[in-house]
């Protein structure tokens, strides 16, 4: 079964589309945070694909990477995440302006 | 004449410059230790060093014998400028030698006899710790003296001749915070000072004429070129001379310079002694005399010479006759006696004129000394009085131990002094057979023979001379004490005597120096003034002034003698002389005269530059008006107008911009994540259009 790259390419845009929308759009700090890793994961595709086209192993060393960094990202981003709710009770993330100019 | 030269330390010669070095040694550990170590160790540091150096001066008086012809002895280059070369060399002849000795001689006696004397005076005048600062001048102005006799050329003659006097006014000024009005001393040292810088001015001028026109300073070559230039060169030669005349009147105390010396007896006295009497006084003399040749070839300055000597010598003479004070007296018969051998000088009786300066060194040195002891004798008499006085005597009016009318009968309170003095007073005088006779005389005998008018103004000095002798005499040692200090005077210690006896023996003996007949001197001192003169004699001149000296003596004798002055009388010349005895008492009136025909010009037009010159125009307009002003000007300009606007501006501005610049971008700054999370969005878009663009 040999799915040609540009299918797979076009999925991963499709994906980090969804991804850019979702976090301009959703005031769910939660939703903004998945949709944070939804473009990571279009951007992992995309390696994938590349890599596999051009029969080259780094950029799956890459998403190795990308994977054990996100995984540390969202540790990081969920503990924020409770914190700001412990103190506001609201996980809006148009709420948290206090940095206006 | 070839003449030898010598380096410094090599032979005979070369020790000469041992002569300087001992005094200069002597001064320097006087200065270092002399204070921790005592008046003892002092005072024979200083006398030894000088009794060296009169060593010294006995070596080469000896080499001397040996080679006739001298020798420069070579101690340094000191001055080499384009064709000006002027090494410091010693010279070594007859002239200087016969200088060397009188002075380091002389100068040993006086030594010795001011470490017993200044013992004293230092308690009288209630500061002991001066004692050593008297001895380092005393020893500096040796090693100056000795500078100046040795000189080879005009400008190392030159530093000798402002070291003595540089010394002079030191030593005048010793008791600076005494005097009349607590700054008399001092004011006589500045009037000598300043009188001896008008002579420095002539003696400098005449340097730079023969530089001029000889071009060199050393005297063998200037005599030898101004001979060879001959009568093409009399006119600048008598510019030199006469230059050089006015040089030796402010050192020596000639008309018209006179005023300074008698001020100068505000000095201690062996200060007196030797600077003011025997040494350097006598050094215009010696400069004269050292010049002869220039002299030889200018016949107008030596006519001028003969007149200043002539009429100095008469001049002081009169005035000695009217003063009170002990030291005055000897310091215008010092004048007086300085005009005989200036004006012998001026004869070209040069060994005449070098015979009289060594005998008047011994004899006047003896009478300032002996002068000395009495005023010291009459000091501690003072002291002795007031202890026998009852209490509320003792601070009575200010007590003035040199008047000599406060005087009298001190001949046998002080009988050594007075033999001394009388000795001393004889051979000034002119009586034979003790030196003044010999050396003074054949000053008559030349004059009467060359110059007849200038003979006349001699002879009547010298008559003035043995009739103010006469009259000191009597009034300081005979009759009646007139005051209870002179009643209770004491006679002085060893110290202060032997060296009075030791300078009576030379005052007596002084004159077999050369004798008629028997000329040592002139033909010791011919070897370097060119020709051996025969000592003149004059059978009907000698006879003259002895006569004189003994019609003066006489006359003495019958106004102070016969009866003496009684306590508070008034001197007896008064009713006899009438107005010309206020004259001379007077000095007639010569610093009033220049007071006013100099000072009080001079001040008014120092007050005018002061008041004038450097109050309005230097400080009042060019400083406070035009640069005060316009610095403040400038100094405004540049606070308000450039500081203020452009600097301040500059920098206000730039925050301004900043401030504003943040007000307008702080808005971007929404606090919205999403905001920025748009904004990297549209970047990323943007730069991803722009990289796909410029392919």
């Amino acid at each position: 079964m040999n799915v040609p790259t540009s299918y797979v390419v076009g999925l991963s845009a499709l994906l980090f589309t969804l991804g850019v929308i979702g976090v301009l759009v959703r005031r769910n700090a939660i939703v903004v945070f998945m949709s944070v890793e939804l473009m990571l994961n279009a951007g992992n595709l995309a390696f994938i694909a590349f890599a596999r086209a051009s029969q080259s192993l780094g950029g799956q060393v890459f998403v190795f990477f990308t994977i054990a960094v996100a995984a540390a990202e969202v540790a990081v981003g969920l503990a924020l995440i409770v914190t700001i709710f412990k103190a506001k009770h609201s996980i809006d993330i148009d709420q948290m302006s206090s940095l206006k100019g | 004449m070839p003449l030898r030269e010598v380096a410094a330390g090599v032979g005979l010669f070369g020790s000469a410059a041992w002569i300087i070095a001992f005094p200069v040694l002597g001064l320097v550990l006087n200065l270092v230790l002399g204070r921790r170590l005592g008046e003892r160790f002092t005072g024979v540091v200083a006398s030894g060093a000088v009794a060296l150096s009169f060593g010294i001066a006995v070596l080469q008086f000896l080499a001397l014998r040996a080679a006739p012809e001298g020798a420069r002895v070579m101690v340094a280059d000191w001055i080499a400028i384009g064709s000006l070369s002027v090494p410091w060399a010693l010279k070594i002849d007859t002239l200087s030698v016969t200088m060397m000795l009188m002075v380091t001689g002389v100068s040993t006696l006086i030594h010795i006899y001011a470490a017993g004397y200044m013992h004293d005076d230092v308690r009288f005048q209630g500061d002991p710790g001066r004692y050593t600062r008297f001895f380092v001048y005393f020893n500096l102005f040796v090693a100056c003296m000795m500078i100046l006799v040795t000189g080879d050329s005009f400008l190392t003659l030159f530093v000798g001749w402002e070291g003595v006097g540089l010394c002079s006014y030191l030593l005048i000024g010793f008791w600076y915070e005494k005097g009349a009005g607590g700054i008399g001393n001092a004011l006589a040292g500045k009037k000598a000072f300043i009188t001896n810088r008008i002579g420095d001015f002539g003696f400098l001028i005449a340097m730079f004429l023969a530089f001029w026109a000889f071009g060199s300073l050393r005297f063998d070559e200037v005599f030898q070129r101004a001979e060879e230039a001959g009568p093409a060169a009399v006119g600048v030669i008598t510019g030199i001379t006469l230059f050089l005349l006015l040089g030796a009147a402010g050192k020596s105390a000639q008309l018209p310079l006179v005023v300074w010396l008698p001020d100068a007896m505000a000095g201690p006295t062996p200060v007196s002694a030797l600077i003011h009497a025997a040494t350097m006084v006598t050094a215009g003399v010696y400069m004269i005399v050292r010049n002869h040749v220039l002299f030889d070839l200018a016949p107008f300055s030596s006519n001028a010479v003969t007149w200043v000597g002539g009429l100095t010598a008469l001049f002081a003479a009169t005035v000695a006759v009217g003063q009170y004070d002990i030291k005055k007296v000897l310091a215008y018969s010092t004048i007086s006696q300085l005009g005989f051998m200036v004006a012998a000088a001026g004869l070209g009786a040069y060994v005449a004129a070098m015979f009289h300066l060594l005998t008047h060194a011994f004899f006047k040195a003896l009478l300032f000394l002996s002068a000395g002891s009495v005023i010291q004798g009459v000091e501690k008499g003072h002291q002795h009085a007031g202890e026998h006085a009852a209490g509320p005597d003792r601070h009575e009016a200010p007590f003035d131990p040199n008047d000599m009318r406060t005087m009298g009968g001190l001949r046998r309170r002080m009988p050594v002094t007075f033999w001394v003095y009388l000795i001393g007073a004889l051979a000034l005088a002119g009586i034979p057979p003790l030196a003044g006779f010999f050396s003074k005389d054949e000053i008559l005998a030349e004059a009467s023979r060359i110059h007849p008018a200038v003979y006349g103004l001699l002879t009547a000095a010298a008559f003035l001379t043995a009739f103010y002798m006469g009259r000191q005499i009597w009034l300081v040692f005979f009759g009646s004490p007139r005051s209870a200090p002179s009643a209770h005077a004491e006679e002085s210690r060893l110290v202060v005597t032997g060296p009075l006896v030791a300078l009576a023996g030379l005052a007596i003996l002084g004159g077999a120096l050369n004798l008629p007949g028997l000329p040592a001197l002139a033909s010791w001192l011919g070897r370097t003034l060119g020709e051996a003169e025969a000592a003149a004699f004059n059978p009907l001149v000698a006879l003259v002034s002895i006569l004189l000296a003994l019609v003066a003596i006489a006359a003495a004798w019958l106004l102070y003698g016969r009866r003496p002055l009684a306590e508070g009388e008034a001197d007896p010349l008064r009713r006899l002389l009438g107005p010309v005895f206020v004259g001379i008492q007077n000095k007639w009136w010569i610093d009033e005269f220049y007071d006013w025909l100099v000072v009080r010009r001079y001040v008014r037009l120092a007050a005018f530059l002061a008041e004038v010159i450097d109050g309005r125009f230097w400080h009042d307009w060019f400083h406070d008006t035009l640069m005060a002003r316009s610095f403040r000007m400038g100094t405004r300009w540049l606070a308000e107008a450039f500081d203020l606007r452009v600097i301040d501006g500059a920098a206000n501005g730039l925050a301004d911009l900043i401030k504003a610049a943040a007000g307008r971008l702080h808005r971007l700054q929404t606090g919205f994540v999403r905001n920025y999370a748009l904004a990297l969005f549209l970047g990323a878009v943007g730069l991803l259009a722009y990289f796909l663009l410029q392919r």
